[in-house]
């Protein structure tokens, strides 16, 4: 599926990166140590993180990451939707923990 | 060995492309990168993985080397007192070399090894720190090299084959 079809999921809110949309999801992937999402979450994956900060995103474009969602409800800092703008890569925000999106998203046939 | 002189921040983004008598061209490229310098974090690797896709390089690759150079220029900014990063691209490889003024590496074997990390605990705070960053960029390479003269620099070279 694309990422759009996440939109309508009322577990999420989509905060930044509406013109990367079209993108595909191809699984899910949770992590917040950033080298260890590099270097094992797949291209094209849907990455679940509490991280905020600026490097997200760089991370998310290095790896061919589909999409971002930070759980928990953390803040999400200005620069950080900024550049999720820039760059096209959709940033979405809910208030479920990681595991519990992840089971839903899995229901949903993210996966 | 290391006789080159440190790049600048006004060197940032020199280019130079060259096209050799058999009409191969290269395209090299040399970037600054400034000591905790989080905010432009990605920057330069951003426009690696750019010209990349310009020129028409095969995703797989272009994705290894762009964790390679995000992972190097992380690394610069953490653990360094400020370096560079070339990028050298021609038909059979690409090059990254990455090179450091700082600390250096007293136990390299050690730094290689998963998991371990000399990150502060601020930078792990920002989700830094994982010990997965020179592990990162040797698995994502074809050739992978390290030297580091404790207090003096860390130099890598990183290449990857176009043709495999």
């Amino acid at each position: 599926m694309t990422v759009e079809g996440l939109c309508q999921n009322n577990d999420l809110t989509l905060i930044a990166g509406a013109n990367g949309l079209q993108r595909e999801i191809e699984g899910i992937y949770i992590g917040d140590m950033l080298s260890w999402v590099m270097g094992r979450a797949q291209e094209k994956q849907l990455w679940i993180t509490i991280q905020t900060n600026l490097n997200i995103l760089a991370v998310a474009l290095m790896a061919d990451i589909s999409c971002i969602v930070v759980v928990e409800d953390a803040d999400i800092p200005h620069e950080t939707i900024k550049k999720a703008n820039d760059e096209g890569i959709p940033l979405f925000q809910s208030s479920l923990t990681a595991y519990e999106l992840a089971i839903k998203l899995t229901g949903a046939d993210v996966l | 060995m290391l006789l080159r002189e440190f790049y600048t921040p006004k060197d940032l983004a020199e280019q130079i492309s060259s096209t050799n008598s058999d009409g191969v061209v290269t395209i090299q490229r040399a970037y600054a990168v400034e000591k905790n310098d989080f905010k432009r974090a990605g920057e330069v690797s951003s426009q690696i993985k750019k010209i990349m896709k310009q020129v028409g390089v095969r995703p797989d690759i272009i994705r290894r080397v762009s964790v390679a150079a995000y992972e190097a220029e992380m690394n610069i900014i953490i653990h360094s007192d400020g370096g560079s990063i070339e990028f050298i691209l021609n038909p059979e490889i690409i090059e990254l070399v990455i090179l450091d003024r700082g600390p250096g590496i007293a136990d390299i074997q050690l730094a290689m090894k998963e998991g371990y990390s000399t990150a502060s605990k601020d930078v792990r705070e920002l989700g830094f720190g994982a010990g997965m960053g020179l592990p990162n960029m040797k698995r994502c390479s074809d050739e992978f090299v390290i030297e580091s003269e404790v207090g003096k620099f860390t130099k890598l070279q990183i290449i990857f084959h176009q043709s495999t």
